[in-house]
């Protein structure tokens, strides 16, 4: 990284990381709605969690156990500051249900990023 | 054909005697010096029963355990299945055979005139249930082997994820010897029903019969000699060595119910080879011995499962591999001596117990006995046996015993359930005590030597890389 370089100095190589937790079954959609928007590279994990939405009890002949943890996808998504937001709406009408465990988005600068392939840097190789 | 009207009637009557006389010469010689062929089907389905008790350990047995616990212990008890399996039917060919099924000069022990299968060959006949009717030797031999091989492998279940490979290794080939193969003796060896010509030759052979068997203990296939015995041995093993780490606090739910479910139905499938196959002989009376296998099962196993939908609220996979087992393991004692309905009402009761057992009883007295071994085997066994004494009663459907010195059934009327049953309770008392002590002082004497159970640090990291250097499943 070039020295003294700080991410706000230049604006449009400012960027964005957008992590959102969100129902399994809702990443067909998800991505469809970004690709429309000209999203092109996006990570997704499989992780398990809670936040006000509990888990369900189960039982195994003599023991039962409240499994508190529920699954959930965690996509992540590096993309140039300016269309940050847009993104963050088109998943959040996405993925909504309007009941308990729709999930979070976060957002968190990125201080810096590079293509593998052909050593770019900055919101390019976002 | 033109010829045959020249002979004269005298001469094809001293033709007709002099051929009758010669068809009989081979029946008077048999009386007198050799004893009857093996029937071929006979030897067939004993063969067929010895395979099918095999699939049950391996790999049924191993399977059903194998799911139920956590993916970085299936191996461990895969190997401990399959080891156990092989120990044990080697042992019992050095001298388990021979302590368990020859005549010793006591009713515990029998002789050691057999070690090594000395003397027997593919020629060597043994008895069956049935007077003048005998099986191959070796036949007989391999398959009471599988049954002192299934057995201890049952007991490793109790102590599943913390048992030391090598403790274990030591404590079945001392179990073998001291507990499993006096009580298979106590309750199975008598001279075979050649030996009741007369009242007096009955009790002369009776003398040297097993301790329980004179009790009047029934056992078709082992109830008490399998599961009561495996059962209790589980119940001090799992108290001695101690609860797995995080038991009661962390969840540590089955790892592949498809494994333990695919493992449940090949002991059912395997279980009519243990059972059926106990009735020696491939006739009628194998096939109600069948049908008690079928229909209790099916019964407990639904009896399970409705017993957990209503008191836990979902009827599980687990669940129904369990009450089948608790059925298989209740009418095991019972499937030659009771009728189909009487099979019946011992899978329900079995099943409606052991869920208690594994459920209720375990969490009162809090041991972990980790694959309720003693819940199911021990628990439903001391049913099956007790319930035989019950519903072995003609008035119930039951066969009743058969009186070989009179060659036939006694009189319905005389069967009296309390004294059967109070016969039943001789040998559940017996094997426990007797089980019991036996692996109490045997884990202990291997507790102080090499140790029973893995480091904490071995224990979370699993028994499969830890024990046996080898990861279940890679990528």
């Amino acid at each position: 990284m070039p020295e003294g370089r700080d991410p706000s100095d230049n604006d449009a190589n400012a960027m964005k990381m957008i992590t959102a937790i969100i129902r399994p079954w809702k990443l067909d959609d998800l991505q469809m709605a970004v690709a429309r928007l000209g999203v092109q590279g996006i990570t997704v994990t499989e992780v398990t969690g809670y936040g006000r939405q509990r888990g369900h009890s189960e039982h195994y002949k003599g023991s039962e156990y409240q499994v508190e943890f529920v699954p959930k996808l965690r996509v992540e998504i590096v993309l140039d500051e300016a269309s940050a937001e847009a993104v963050v709406e088109a998943i959040s009408n996405v993925c909504r249900t309007g009941k308990t465990g729709d999930g979070k988005i976060f957002l968190a600068p990125v201080g810096e990023a590079v293509r593998i392939r052909t050593r770019e840097s900055g919101a390019a190789a976002a | 054909m033109h010829q045959d009207n020249k002979r004269t009637k005298g001469s094809s009557l001293m033709r007709g005697l002099g051929a009758a006389l010669l068809m009989m010469l081979p029946a008077l010689v048999f009386a007198q010096d050799a004893p009857p062929p093996p029937n071929k089907g006979d030897v067939s389905w004993l063969m067929t029963s010895t395979v099918l008790v095999i699939l049950m350990t391996i790999p049924g047995l191993a399977l059903f355990y194998g799911g139920m616990v956590r993916n970085k212990n299936v191996l461990s008890l895969l190997m401990q299945v399959m080891i156990v399996f092989c120990v044990g039917v080697l042992l019992f060919a050095v001298f388990g055979y021979s302590v368990a099924f020859s005549e010793g000069s006591n009713a515990f022990f029998g002789g050691f005139g057999k070690v090594f299968l000395k003397g027997m060959t593919g020629d060597s006949l043994t008895g069956t249930f049935s007077k003048a009717t005998n099986i191959p030797e070796l036949g007989f031999f391999c398959f009471q082997a599988t049954f002192a091989a299934i057995t201890p492998a049952l007991i490793v279940g109790a102590f599943a994820e913390r048992i030391k490979f090598s403790a274990l290794l030591v404590f079945i080939l001392i179990w073998l010897a001291f507990a499993y193969y006096p009580i298979a003796h106590m309750v199975w060896f008598w001279s075979g029903p050649d030996a009741y010509t007369t009242a007096e030759a009955g009790a002369a052979a009776n003398v040297n019969a097993g301790f329980l068997f004179n009790k009047g203990a029934l056992d078709f296939a082992g109830g008490t000699v399998v599961h009561i015995n495996a059962g209790i041995a589980g119940l001090v093993g799992c108290l001695l060595i101690g609860k797995r780490l995080g038991y009661g606090q962390t969840a540590l739910p089955p790892h592949n119910l498809p494994m333990v479910m695919i493992g449940s139905a090949l002991l059912w499938v395997g279980w009519f080879g243990f059972n059926v196959g106990s009735n020696l002989e491939a006739n009628g009376f194998a096939t109600l011995v069948f049908t008690n296998t079928l229909l209790a099962t099916a019964a407990a196993t639904l009896a399970w499962m409705f017993g957990e939908w209503i008191v836990k609220g979902s009827p599980t996979m687990l669940g129904a591999a369990s009450g089948a087992v608790a059925g298989l393991v209740a009418i095991t004692p019972a499937c030659g001596w009771v009728g189909p309905m009487g099979s019946i009402a011992i899978g329900v009761l079995a099943a409606l117990i052991c869920l208690w057992a594994v459920s209720g009883l375990k969490k009162m007295l809090g041991y972990d006995d980790s694959l309720d071994v003693f819940g199911v085997h021990c628990i439903g066994g001391i049913v099956g046996a007790l319930l035989t004494g019950v519903f072995n009663s003609p008035a119930l459907g039951g066969t009743d015993v058969y009186d070989y010195v009179a060659n036939a059934f006694p009189n319905p009327a005389d069967y009296s359930i309390a004294t059967h049953v109070i016969s039943q309770a001789w040998g559940v008392g017996v094997t426990l005590l007797w089980s019991g002590i036996v692996s109490l002082v045997a884990f202990k004497v291997i507790d102080l030597t090499i140790g029973l159970r893995v480091t904490e640090e071995q224990e979370r990291e699993g028994l499969d890389t830890v024990s046996h250097g080898e990861r279940a499943y890679n990528g």
